[in-house]
């Protein structure tokens, strides 16, 4: 069989954004899905879809997770575009972050009785 | 050649037994799982069983309604039908899309499908032969659903809790319009009234089951509880399902066909009759009314959409080569 069948396009595989590597060359490459539920909110995380392009990626995302109004927009991002975090080195990575109280409003004592918020 | 043989090194195992108490101990503490954190081999495997099977039965799941789609009896019953049959199929995805997270192939776990090696819930190798087992459907055998699946919810990986808190949402749709069918019928002419009673006395044993094996007869069950996959066994989640039901059936006038059915006082419970396993286990087993038909079906329709896939991935390559020569 050519490498040009349709139905047999190569690409690499895939690895889901928080994910193990989906092994094999089998199916369309896969897209991490990302919805605003509504104007101002966030766009969350959602799941994924398999897809030949980003347009296909799009219907098939709006689909699967938006059948009953779930989102005003709509992000589809290649998978193999996320670069993510290691648990493994969650501790010393995050760790800049974790150990500094005075980034906290309750760090600093106020005067008793005196309303700050 | 001979081939050099690795021996386990006390380091190693030790090292190994370190990561399990340490994987154990934070499923104690309620952490959520994630795809990228270590677990147990048997952990994965377990998961990638489970969640497979799970999205296989949503797949297989859209046979036995699609069946009825062109015969549903007014317009309102037909778009509800149709959105819930397409609802499954979403649900498919989800749960493909959680497994392939433990880094398995969805291609692979629809083969598996196809070619008959994989499992799918028994309930849907039984035939429906009327409309009123659309209601009867929607009303036990997403009632069901919704009660495994609401715990579900709580399981330790979080990919899978996450798809059953989406599932979830959706699934009572399903169970409403499904009642809502039953209340119609059981509200209707003597005709409609018994073909309801005809689908639910053929449904109910079968909607049992869907619990799976007695709590001392399922193989699984102590591990995948021990690491809260699962959060109850079979029988909890079979009891809390007919405590739900029978005043259900009730309140519409329909009859159960279990002779032992009683309230107990005592506990609070709807005591049923024995469930006959020897069948659980022969329609498991490829023996059940529709098993072959069910796959036949799944595959004629992988067939009949290739030349979808093709067109697709044909369209695709178009436009990156036009893409190409425009730049």
């Amino acid at each position: 069989m050519s490498t040009t069948d349709a139905t047999n396009v190569p690409y690499t595989s895939d690895t889901h954004a928080d994910g193990l590597a989906v092994t094999g060359q089998t199916q369309w490459p896969l897209w991490e899905v990302f919805t605003q539920a509504g104007k101002g909110a966030p766009h969350e995380h959602a799941g994924s879809v398999h897809a030949t392009d980003a347009e296909h990626a799009m219907q098939n995302a709006r689909d699967v997770y938006c059948r009953r109004g779930e989102a005003v927009s709509l992000w589809v991002v290649p998978a193999s575009a996320i670069v993510a975090s290691v648990p493994g080195d969650a501790g010393p990575f995050f760790d800049p972050g974790n150990d500094k109280a005075y980034r906290h409003p309750h760090f600093y004592k106020v005067p008793l009785g005196v309303r700050v918020f | 050649m001979e081939q050099p043989t690795i021996v386990p090194t006390a380091d190693s195992s030790a090292h190994e037994s370190a990561l399990v108490a340490a994987f154990e101990a934070r499923i104690a503490a309620g952490e959520s799982i994630e795809p990228k954190d270590w677990m147990p081999e048997r952990y994965r495997k377990q998961l990638i069983r489970m969640m497979s099977q799970h999205a296989h039965s949503e797949v297989v799941g859209m046979l036995p309604e699609g069946n009825f789609i062109t015969r549903a009896p007014s317009l309102r019953r037909k778009m509800s039908l149709i959105a819930k049959v397409q609802d499954e199929a979403g649900h498919g995805l989800y749960i493909y899309c959680g497994t392939e997270t433990l880094g398995v192939d969805r291609h692979e776990l629809i083969e598996q499908l196809l070619d008959g090696r994989a499992k799918y819930s028994s309930i849907f190798n039984y035939p429906t032969l009327s409309w009123a087992d659309m209601g009867v459907i929607g009303w036990l055998v997403d009632g069901a659903a919704i009660v495994n699946q609401t715990i579900l919810a709580k399981t330790s990986y979080g990919p899978y809790a996450r798809a059953m808190v989406r599932i979830c949402k959706e699934e009572n749709f399903h169970k409403r319009q499904g009642y809502e069918i039953c209340a119609t019928l059981a509200r209707g002419t003597p005709a409609q009234r018994e073909m309801l009673q005809d689908a639910v006395n053929r449904f109910w044993w079968p909607a049992l089951m869907m619990f799976g094996p007695s709590d001392t007869d399922s193989p699984n069950s102590a591990e995948l509880l021990k690491w809260r996959v699962k959060r109850k066994t079979n029988d909890e989640l079979r009891q809390r399902f007919v405590n739900l039901t029978v005043p259900q059936a009730i309140a519409i006038g329909i009859t159960l066909p279990d002779p032992e059915l009683r309230f107990d006082e005592a506990t609070g419970n709807w005591v049923f009759g024995e469930i006959d396993w020897t069948e659980f286990f022969q329609v498991i087993g490829g023996e059940g009314p529709c098993n072959r038909e069910r796959l036949a079906a799944r595959r004629a329709a992988h067939e009949d959409g290739a030349w979808v896939r093709e067109a697709a991935a044909a369209h695709a390559a178009k436009q990156r080569t036009s893409g190409t020569q425009a730049a």
